[in-house]
């Protein structure tokens, strides 16, 4: 965190120097490390074992058992009290065998990778079909697998089309669960989540990850000893969590442990995920990723398993009787109407077929696969640089060189840009000839931050406008300028088609021109950011569209008016009469003017007395700063203790403190009494009762009860088991990385890997076989505070490129020693991928590790490389990712660039 | 734009507290100073790799004003057990009560400001290099495009404004810490209260390093260790240069902080009253 | 104000560096002269108002300060970019990227004009904007007609071509990720990824 992420941590440091406990693990010593009180060394990718440990020793100990707030969160906030159905098998069951129930043959497409799939019936809810979006940031769920998702029950009775919804809402209704929150059942969740666990004992900890037992000890005691009523801890990952082939049941295995701590929806709390780009949350919500369309809602699919056939099919599907994601009809019927405006009616139910649909996997890796295939014929590449980090980016280089057609934007000529030409790794070593590749290559140059409006959605969703403060030089133009005019030149031929395959890009509402109003708004809003008057905005370069216009679609506004928005997702209507690209960002510009994201009204002071600033910025959803924040309060509303106060339920309130405005029931109109409160915002319905039942047949969050906590669960519960939602298991279970020093899973002797990862095994994309003498060491890529990712914004500024010139390679003094390597002897470094030299920086931060293959100890050792480096730039070096090889998650499709194996010799 | 030309009033001694025990390492003060001061890289960010630890600039000097340093101590021991520890200190002018540099220089260009804090003015370096051989903390260095001696200037061109340094205004953890030296809340107290609170946590050997007037009558900019002051590239004991008669801040004038040529004449004129045994301002 | 901003002259500093434009070599640039005369000029951002931006680097989302001055052209010139005191994510604080975001801007190796690389060609050439942005409308619809696909096997309308692969969006703004979504998905084109996944 203090590597790459220092201002953050900032606040960690400010909360370290008054008493807070820093604990750091990771397979290297690190700056975060230096500052930690607790350092705790890992073999890279054994994070699950080392978490599954806290997990039994929490579950097991005296202050868990005894302290009542424990049991007090996991009943009631949890879904540790839920029967599951008796067929369910889990991992324990059969200890060498190692797998959930279910495992079947993956019989659908190779290109998706996947070497084996999960039917996740038997993980169900008893009596029950735990139906769950379980789809966000999903790809294994888009349709590539059999495995359930949404609404699969194929005896749905017929509902009529809609809109109205309603009757399609209600028919999906399921029975509720069965709950026993004396947590005996043996069946319940809390059981089998203490079953699955039960050998992950510090003695195994230590044996899987290396990290000696009493300094998992002591981590484990610390976060016990530090979570509770009136103490709260939270865990702050980065990529070292999720590029694994098991990385979604990391953070899973951690929201677990919190669950059982009772630190999530609390201030203080929760898990926090450390992001690597300005907009990567925006990127992800407005999403520029195949497998989902705004708000976290899936892509239309094709593929086997979804039926999205028509709009009703989709909304079958995709809609959840339960939870916030009743709305589901809302939200896609304005998402289709910001896509084909009045066209979209409900005759044409909202021009759903004219959306495409996605067939398979079409993430990264396998597009890249495609490309080497010559299957992909044109690619746009803005502000990406897959040359340097893209995984076996030799392979992803070589790639590019049979495509027809690219797309370069970006600020300085990156490697993407230049794989063709002299300087190249494979123009030089004369494995391609600029002659001979066809490629057409185009470079536009890009705006810079400070030369254009806009915004982006920081890493705990707070979106955040820049405002232009300066012409970008030359033919720059900005990124929007660019797919503006590609989508206004593209409309224009398309214009007079008459092709039923051409209605998409012909309907498609494509108005963003730049009128007088725009101005005037503009500088409104400049004032109210006290820029500077005198210096007010440089005229717009010709056909720049008007960005007001396009954060306004992605609000939303009344269809038979654009100029009156949305205030908030709750105006959201199905029936076509509002239009609204991302529900999520509903109420980031609640009327002309009114730009929230440029709001700048905050008290400095609260930040540095750790409460929410709500005046500053604006974070999806409904400007709340942490989601689920009902839990911070007891079920009977009243807060936990007096300094973790957050939200709760103040009984006697019957006027509004923010709107000043008196509570009234939506439905009488009669005043209500008692409401939500508190110094963020509620994320609860405002006047539920903490004692509200709900009524039989109750859809919606009409269906879940006063203390339910977690609204975008179909139960409203915090799930310790997932019933859906990962392919990979209900469960997060210890597998080895897919490259591995070792040749047996200490915990499952039969089962090394996850049973269900993506590989994809080629010649240009070969594996190291588990425990290859060839390549004795664990290598995990990584990266520095003096640069960013791969190095497009940092490699070319001397300012940075003089603090980190060249690429090296980590390596332990005791490993340097053996290999007769000493510091900056330049070294090679191989894996089955590629071979890269690099100079050695040896240290004693880095330290060998004693674990067990099977019964046999073992030392390994970690080499370590930031991988920031490319041929172009001031600061260069060898590309790193020529290491790292394409093999992916069953869920996500992430790949495994933390934790692989490889060798090292004297250059 | 104008050239000052008014007499600043002499304000409370400021300067830097740098406590070393919240550095990260980050080097945001060496990119910041440089953004502030418009400072080029050396070897224009293309140079090989140091092998010492994360330190790539290595130094201060004309064209680096603010060094990030990194001490890698682990011991023999596979697990690191009994020391496991990555120290890192943001090095930089320690602005001296008594400065060899104003001691040497010639003409007069290093001047002291109505902050206490100790200045080279570009226009009036010759470069004859004395102030260089005079510091010992090998602070100054000739700036290659600027051909005179550089150094910190502790941000004269930001505080007079009311703005704080470059450097101190970056630092994430407030590991560089910039603002009046004494005084109840002055750097110095805060300093004294991070020690104790260091030394309660075990931390035994947790100390300053230049706060009181041992280490040349004191720095302006100050330290807080937890080593000896060697480890760190700090000399124990520093030794002004022999031609130094007295503090320096003899020469101290507030009215010299005042730019052009009448402040260099005047500044001149208190130099050699100096040298005439006449020290021209005692009032410090 | 005679402040080195304003003379832009980079310097050739060792390492064999030579300064030019981005097709022929780099410059290390930095800065050019020292701060000469420091001591004579008042501080460059005195009475300046600043724009409110936001760091461009990581997913913290720093507060910036951008300073400007107008040019000899009449136009903005950023002078000095810093953190925001007021943000509550970084109170004024910035680390060693966010620092160095003036030097993201003011930089003689950014490229300002568009390059094309003709099919076998071993070098760039400068590229009219207009002409190129044609010439990618053009490459663009005629792969997306030829590869389209209206229905799968079963007869469900799919309308999709796996041909053109849109790559990137985690860099730049929320409002561009949504019109480039926007576009791609309305030809058809559903390869759409960005760094999330890597």
């Amino acid at each position: 965190m203090a590597e790459c992420h220092p201002v953050a941590f900032r606040w960690i440091m400010q909360a370290k120097l008054k008493g807070a406990k820093l604990i750091h693990v990771d397979p290297r010593f690190t700056r975060t490390s230096a500052l930690a009180n607790t350092y705790a060394p890992i073999r890279a990718g054994t994070d699950i074992a080392f978490l599954g440990g806290i997990i039994n020793y929490v579950i097991n100990s005296k202050r868990w058992n005894e302290e009542p707030f424990f049991k007090e969160y996991v009943v009631n906030y949890t879904n540790a009290a839920t029967i599951i159905e008796e067929s369910f098998k889990d991992t324990e069951d059969d200890e060498a065998a190692g797998r959930f129930s279910g495992l079947a043959q993956y019989t659908g497409d190779p290109l998706n990778g996947f070497v084996g799939q999960y039917d996740n019936k038997t993980w169900q809810y008893k009596g029950t079909q735990a139906t769950d979006q379980g789809r966000t940031g999903s790809t294994g769920q888009s349709g590539e697998q059999g495995v359930q998702s949404g609404n699969e029950d194929t005896n749905l009775p017929e509902v009529p089309k809609g809109p109205p919804y309603d009757e399609l809402v209600k028919s999906l209704l399921k029975p509720p669960a069965q709950l026993d929150t004396t947590l005996k059942d043996p069946n319940c969740v809390f059981q089998l989540v203490k079953t699955h666990f039960s050998r992950y004992t510090p003695e195994m900890v230590q044996e899987i990850t290396g990290c000696p037992k009493e300094k998992f000890i002591e981590v484990a005691e610390t976060l016990l000893q530090n979570s509770g009523p009136d103490k709260t801890s939270s865990f702050a990952y980065a990529l070292g969590w999720t590029q694994h082939t098991y990385g979604p049941q990391m953070i899973s295995c951690c929201a677990l442990l919190q669950l059982l701590l009772g630190n999530m929806g609390r201030p203080g709390g929760g898990i926090l995920a450390l992001r690597g780009h300005a907009t990567i949350q925006g990127s992800t919500d407005i999403p520029t990723l195949y497998h989902s369309i705004h708000g976290y809602m899936p892509h239309p699919s094709a593929a086997k398993g979804k039926k999205h056939d028509s709009l009703n099919d989709y909304l079958t599907a995709e809609t959840l009787a339960k939870s916030y994601w009743s709305n589901m009809p809302k939200f896609m019927v304005s998402y289709l109407k910001s896509m084909y405006g009045e066209a979209a009616t409900k005759e044409n139910d909202f021009g759903y077929d004219w959306h495409p649909k996605i067939t398979g996997d079409h993430s990264h890796m396998p597009m890249f696969l495609q490309m080497m295939d010559g299957k992909v014929e044109g690619m746009f590449c803005m502000g990406q640089n897959p040359a340097v980090g893209g995984q076996n980016a030799r392979l992803q280089r070589k790639a590019l060189s049979k495509l027809k057609w690219l797309v370069v934007k970006d600020n300085f000529e990156i490697e993407t840009a230049v794989f063709w030409k002299k300087g190249s790794p494979e123009v030089e070593a004369g494995e391609l000839r600029p002659e001979d590749i066809q490629t057409e290559v185009f470079f536009f140059p890009s705006n810079q931050v400070a030369e254009m409006d806009g915004s982006y959605t920081n890493t705990q969703r707070l979106a955040q406008w820049h405002n232009k403060a300066a012409e970008a030089p030359g033919d720059c133009r900005s990124d929007m300028w660019f797919t503006y005019q590609l989508g206004k030149r593209l409309k224009a031929l398309y214009a007079n088609s008459t092709a039923p395959r051409d209605e998409g890009i012909k309907n498609l509402v494509w108005d963003y021109e730049i009128d007088d109003e725009t101005a005037k708004l503009r500088d409104a809003e400049l004032q109210i950011t006290g820029a500077d008057d005198a210096a007010k905005h440089e005229e717009e370069p010709e056909g720049e569209p008007d960005i007001r216009k396009i954060v306004r679609e992605i609000n939303g506004y009344q269809s038979a008016d654009k100029t009156k928005h949305l205030a908030n997702f709750a105006e959201l209507k199905d029936d076509g009469s509002t239009t609204c690209a991302s529900w999520i960002y509903s109420g980031i510009y609640p009327a002309p003017g009114k730009l929230i994201m440029n709001n700048r009204d905050a008290d400095p002071a609260l930040s540095d007395a750790g409460k929410p600033t709500l005046g500053w910025g604006f974070a999806w959803p409904a400007n709340r700063r942490i989601l689920y924040n009902r839990a911070s309060a007891r079920p009977d509303g009243t807060p936990w203790s007096e300094q973790k106060k957050l939200v709760y339920f103040d009984p006697n309130l019957t006027v509004d403190p923010v709107t000043k405005l008196p509570y009234t029931d939506l439905k009488t109109g009669e005043p209500i009494k008692g409401a939500w409160v508190g110094d963020d915002v509620p994320d609860f319905v405002k006047n539920k009762k903490p004692d509200y039942q709900p009524p039989e047949g109750a859809t919606g969050l009409d269906a879940h009860p006063g203390t339910a906590p977690f609204i975008m669960k179909f139960d409203g519960k915090g799930w310790l088991f997932a019933p859906t939602g990962l392919v990979d298991g209900p469960l997060p279970t210890h597998y080895e990385p897919v490259e591995t020093p070792i040749k047996q899973n200490r915990l499952y002797p039969q089962q090394l890997h996850s049973p269900v990862y993506k590989r994809w095994e080629r010649d240009d994309n070969q594996y190291a076989a588990p425990g290859d003498p060839q390549y004795p060491h664990v290598m995990t890529t990584y990266r520095l505070t003096e640069h960013h990712l791969s190095g497009v914004m940092s490699r070319w500024l001397p300012w940075l490129a003089e603090l980190q010139p060249e690429l090296f390679v980590e390596i332990g003094e005791e490993l340097a020693n053996d290999l007769g390597i000493g510091n900056t002897d330049m070294v090679r470094v191989s894996t089955p991928r590629g071979s890269i030299e690099a100079k050695a920086l040896v240290t004693r931060r880095i330290r060998p590790l004693t674990i067990k293959d099977g019964d046999t100890d073992k030392t390994v050792h970690h080499v370590g490389m930031p991988w920031h480096w490319g041929w172009q730039g001031l600061a260069r070096g060898s590309v790193v990712n020529d290491l790292s090889s394409l093999v992916g998650d069953p869920n996500v499709a992430i790949h495994e660039a933390k934790a692989f194996v490889c060798n090292v010799e004297k250059a | 734009m104008a050239t000052m030309t008014q007499t600043p009033a002499r304000r409370e001694p400021h300067g830097f507290f740098t406590d070393t025990t919240v550095c990260i390492g980050c080097k945001a003060c060496e990119v910041a100073c440089k953004q502030w001061n418009q400072l080029a890289s050396e070897t224009g960010g293309q140079q090989p790799l140091s092998g010492d630890s994360y330190d790539n600039t290595q130094r201060l000097d004309g064209m680096n004003w603010r060094h990030v340093k990194f001490i890698e101590q682990f011991s023999a021991d596979p697990q690191r057990t009994q020391q496991s520890r990555w120290l890192m200190m943001s090095d930089v002018c320690k602005h001296c009560v008594r400065a060899g540099c104003i001691e040497v220089c010639p003409t007069g260009a290093i001047i002291r400001t109505e902050f206490d804090t100790v200045v080279i003015q570009a226009d009036t370096c010759n470069g004859c290099r004395a102030c260089i051989s005079a510091c010992p903390f090998g602070v100054i260095d000739i700036n290659e495009n600027a051909k005179v001696a550089q150094k910190c200037t502790l941000c004269y061109d930001r505080t007079t404004i009311g703005e704080q340094p470059a450097c101190s205004k970056a630092c994430p953890t407030a590991s560089i810490q910039y603002g009046p030296l004494n005084g109840p809340n002055g750097l110095k107290a805060k300093a004294q209260e991070r020690v104790q609170q260091l030394k309660e946590q075990g931390v035994d050997q947790a100390q300053l390093y230049g706060a009181d007037d041992k280490i040349v009558g004191g720095l302006n900019s100050f330290y807080l260790l937890v080593d000896r002051p060697q480890v760190y590239g700090l000399p124990e004991n520093p030794q002004l240069p022999s031609r130094n008669l007295g503090p320096s801040s003899a020469l101290t004038t507030v009215g010299a902080a005042v730019m052009g040529l009448l402040g260099l004449v005047s500044l001149r004129k208190k130099r050699m009253d100096h040298f005439a045994g006449q020290p021209a301002d005692r009032e410090r | 104000m005679t402040l080195s901003v304003s003379r832009r002259d980079f310097l050739r500093l060792g390492g064999g560096i030579t300064a030019g434009t981005a097709l022929a070599g780099l410059a290390g640039t930095g800065a050019d002269l020292g701060p000469v005369t420091v001591r004579a000029q008042e501080s460059r951002i005195k009475d300046v108002k600043p724009f409110r931006s936001v760091c461009p680097y990581c997913a913290v989302g720093c507060g910036l300060l951008v300073y400007t001055e107008k040019g000899a052209d009449g136009k903005n010139k950023i002078i000095d970019i810093e953190g925001d005191y007021e943000s509550p994510i970084n109170r004024g604080t910035l680390c060693p990227k966010g620092a160095a975001t003036f030097q993201l801007h003011v930089n003689p190796n950014r490229v300002t004009k568009v390059l094309h690389r003709k099919p076998g060609a071993t070098e760039w050439e400068v590229m009219g904007l207009e002409d190129a942005m044609n010439r990618v409308v053009q490459l663009t619809k005629e792969t997306r007609d030829r590869t389209f696909v209206e229905k799968n096997e079963a007869g469900i309308p799919v309308n999709n071509s796996l041909s053109i692969f849109s790559l990137g969006g985690a860099t730049m703004d929320n409002e561009w990720n949504h019109i480039q979504q926007k576009l791609m998905r309305g030809l058809g084109v559903v390869a759409i990824e960005n760094q999330a996944r890597i």
